[in-house]
């Protein structure tokens, strides 16, 4: 008896799951990322002659409730028409009854491999914001992610930034049974940790968008109110985060025009620096005219 | 507040204050203090009012600064050529605070104030 390699099984394997389309638009050509719940190939769209990306539910055999799940990432990525969220060109069913939907192929990194390359502050507070309002477009659209974490954003080759994955995502009305844990480590609000969300929140959102703000920013000193914001999204209980990704979205818009935010409370000095960053050129200017006026005065004094 | 308004304000403000600022580095002055402080008020104002027109229509720090200091260099070189009872001139006491406020006021119109709002036929 001879014992097959785990390469040689592994090869075995990826090629009983390759699915295999009942139509002959799309040539599939190599699967580019798997996740839990379904493959990501990228294929070949020959009516269109273009690049694309078929996700394929990763059951071996039908199996309802992936494919439900499938299904409803689909419906939630159609129904969300945002320059933050990947579009769906097209859905089916495979001949083994395995469902597929066809998206537009990304090309580029995952934030976890692009972020070391943001070098500056700024650089990585405008990556967050595009993510932030990508989830803020979601909420009021009755979509929660419920799993946000940076391998499941993608910064494209135009620095266009895309929040994938949506196969956990929830709508806001759905009720679902209490005690199903989705999330990532780390990124996953206490409340979904425990269990006890009987309906999705957008407060969860918030809390997993405060943990990736933190791990984006960094070791690097980061500025009392920015930690303050991040901070505001982490609290334990979701009545002390933000109400919803827009409400952070503004504060961060504050943060960047160098406004008071509403998460943290300025002392008088720390508002005197704020003004003074902002009108730095004017206050900079005034002082030249009267440094100029005392210069005059002084020197028509000398006999 | 639009740009022109703005300009016109500032240049104003700060003329009626460049103007006192006259009993400090020339006391000999102070009789006429009140005629230099209309005259600086009226020469700010015509400044701020040129420098927020142009930047409504030109948006570009550097061009609005230059604008500023040329304007109002220009304005007060008027004032500055107006011959002293003693035949004497304060050109740089004259000039070159008044460049200073051109810079300003050029600089804040660049900077602040409202645009005029595109229209769309």
């Amino acid at each position: 008896m001879t014992w097959l390699s785990d390469a040689v099984v592994g090869r075995l394997r990826e090629v009983a799951t390759w699915p295999e389309l009942n139509s002959d638009r799309y040539e599939i050509r190599r699967p580019v990322g798997r996740g839990g719940m379904g493959t990501v190939y990228a294929a070949y769209d020959t009516v269109l002659e273009r690049e694309v990306a078929i996700k394929v539910s990763n059951a071996l055999v039908p199996d309802d409730g992936l494919e439900e799940r499938l299904r409803l990432e689909a419906r939630v990525l159609a129904r969300l028409e945002h320059p933050g969220i990947v579009p769906v060109h097209d859905a089916g069913v495979l001949d083994d009854g395995r469902l597929y939907y066809v998206m537009k192929l990304v090309h580029g990194e995952t934030l976890a491999a692009r972020a070391p390359a943001l070098a500056t502050e700024a650089d990585r507070l405008a990556v967050f914001v595009r993510i932030a309002e990508t989830v803020a477009f979601a909420q009021d659209s009755g979509v929660v992610h419920r799993d946000l974490q940076p391998a499941n954003v993608m910064v494209g080759r135009f620095g266009e930034v895309l929040v994938l994955d949506w196969g956990v995502a929830r709508l806001v009305d759905l009720i679902e049974s209490p005690g199903i844990r989705v999330g990532t480590p780390g990124f996953m609000a206490p409340e979904l940790q425990r269990g006890d969300s009987a309906t999705a929140e957008p407060a969860a959102d918030i809390f997993a968008l405060g943990a990736l703000l933190t791990w984006i920013l960094g070791d690097a000193a980061v500025p009392r109110r920015l930690r303050a914001i991040a901070d505001k999204c982490a609290q334990p209980d979701p009545h002390d985060r933000y109400a919803n990704a827009a409400d952070l979205v503004a504060d961060l818009s504050r943060y960047r025009a160098g406004l008071p935010v509403s998460a943290h409370r300025d002392t008088l000095l720390e508002r005197a620096g704020l003004w003074f960053t902002k009108y730095q050129t004017l206050v900079f200017l005034i002082a030249a005219y009267l440094l100029m006026r005392a210069l005059l005065a002084f020197f028509q004094r000398i006999p | 507040m639009n740009k022109p308004l703005l300009g016109t304000l500032l240049g104003g403000v700060l003329g009626v204050f460049d103007g006192l600022t006259a009993l400090i580095s020339a006391p000999e002055t102070a009789p006429d203090i009140v005629g230099i402080v209309i005259g600086s008020m009226c020469k700010g104002l015509i400044v701020g009012a040129l420098v927020g027109w142009y930047a409504v229509r030109v948006h570009s720090l550097a061009k609005g600064l230059l604008v500023g200091v040329v304007v109002s260099a220009f304005f007060a070189f008027l004032v500055a050529a107006i011959p002293q009872p003693d035949g004497s001139h304060y050109w740089v006491e004259i000039m070159l605070p008044g460049m200073i406020v051109g810079l300003i006021v050029g600089y804040a119109t660049q900077t602040y104030g409202r645009a005029k709002p595109i229209s769309v036929r």
